[in-house]
């Protein structure tokens, strides 16, 4: 490992530590907080979407969320270690077969859904939020 | 007018500042950055200090060389560079810089030797943007063009942009941030680009056009307690936690060959 790789690895276990990374994957509903400033106020705004895609390259890690927004289509892309992320929370697993889900911005409505995910890795990292998805979790 | 430091790039990567934004910086180490001679005015009619950094094999070094840093007293270095200094500024030879010697938040110039592109056309190399791809262009598409008139003047004006050799050129980014400093280690972080690959010696000077911040220590930050002068109370801070740099020094550089 060389210095540069060192010290990405020492500063994402130090932001690790910081704020906690839950276990999600492509095809999950997920929820990001994200810090925004208004004039000199910070206020966290939740951001809440399927997570289509996951680059995972260390300090560079990121993931892309998209959502309907008033009927268009929207995608973020957020670093997985951003300090500006107060906390990403997962709604929701999907069962997908691809890793990235660039097919889902060509869909609309029904055609665009994905079932959900109940068995299999990270099952306990569902928020729980509602409608006994976390009863079935533990299933 | 203060010296500045030899340092070797090993790379960029990216911080987190205090607001949670996003920094990209160039991480530069400064391994054993002594002083291997200095010059004087009444020797040399002019005031500087040669500095030597990195280990180079004695053996290869030649005779005229080992001889030079034997008379400073130093192991032999793989770059060395002068830097022009205020008459009191002039450090004495064997004296080690250390990255204290920067403070965060300072702007540095940064000097080194862009990467060599070979010969380039004139699109890649002043930016031209070349000829159409359709409505008739005939393999020509990256051609520069037209060169100039006709009869009159019939020449082509000195100094017109055309293809050829780009890169491997001496480059100085003025303005760049110092992010942080890492005195263990011996890393300096610079926000933004240097010129030269990873590996390459860049040489690191406070800026010409920015005024240093009042507490960066003068005229340098020097690794061994017996410095000749003592500084300003930032440097004498920082003695305690120089004093066990050099302690670290092997470990780390044989990490970094691996």
């Amino acid at each position: 490992m060389n210095t540069v790789q060192q010290i990405e690895a020492d500063l994402v276990a130090k932001l690790v530590t910081e704020r906690a990374v839950p276990e999600f994957s492509a095809g999950d509903t997920v929820r990001v907080n994200v810090k925004v400033v208004e004039g000199t106020r910070e206020r966290v705004q939740a951001y809440e979407g399927v997570c289509i895609a996951r680059k995972n390259a260390g300090l560079n890690s990121s993931f892309t969320v998209r959502k309907i927004s008033y009927g268009e289509g929207v995608e973020r892309v957020f670093p997985l270690h951003s300090p500006r992320i107060e906390g990403i929370e997962v709604i929701r697993h999907g069962r997908v077969r691809r890793a990235k889900l660039y097919y889902l911005r060509g869909r609309r409505g029904k055609a665009a859904r994905i079932a959900e995910r109940t068995t299999g890795r990270a099952m306990a990292t569902v928020a729980g939020k509602g409608k006994g998805k976390k009863a079935k979790a533990a299933k | 007018m203060r010296t500045g430091l030899i340092a070797q790039k090993l790379g960029m990567t990216r911080l987190f500042d205090d607001t949670g934004n996003h920094v990209p910086v160039t991480v530069l180490k400064v391994d054993g950055c002594q002083v291997v001679a200095a010059r004087t005015d009444e020797k040399d009619g002019y005031t500087a200090v040669q500095l030597g950094v990195g280990a180079a094999k004695a053996g290869r070094a030649s005779r005229a060389a080992r001889g030079h840093f034997a008379k400073a007293k130093v192991e032999p270095k793989r770059r060395l560079a002068e830097f022009r200094v205020a008459a009191d500024a002039v450090l004495e030879p064997g004296a080690e810089i250390s990255v204290e010697h920067f403070a965060a938040g300072q702007y540095v110039d940064v000097s080194g030797t862009s990467i060599g592109k070979g010969f380039a056309g004139a699109m890649k190399r002043h930016n031209f943007s070349g000829l159409r791809a359709s409505h008739g262009v005939s393999i020509s598409h990256r051609a520069h063009g037209s060169t100039g008139h006709s009869q009159d003047p019939g020449k082509v004006f000195k100094g017109k942009k055309m293809a050829g050799h780009l890169g491997d050129a001496s480059v100085t980014i003025q303005n760049l941030k110092v992010v942080s400093t890492d005195v263990d280690q011996g890393l300096l972080m610079i926000s933004g680009a240097v010129p030269g690959p990873k590996g390459g010696y860049v040489l690191v000077k406070d800026a010409v056009k920015r005024a240093a911040p009042k507490d960066v220590p003068y005229p340098a930050a020097l690794i061994t307690e017996a410095a000749p002068e003592p500084e300003a109370p930032a440097d004498t801070a920082a003695a305690p936690a120089e004093a066990d740099a050099p302690a670290d020094k092997p470990a780390e550089t044989s990490e970094q060959q691996d």
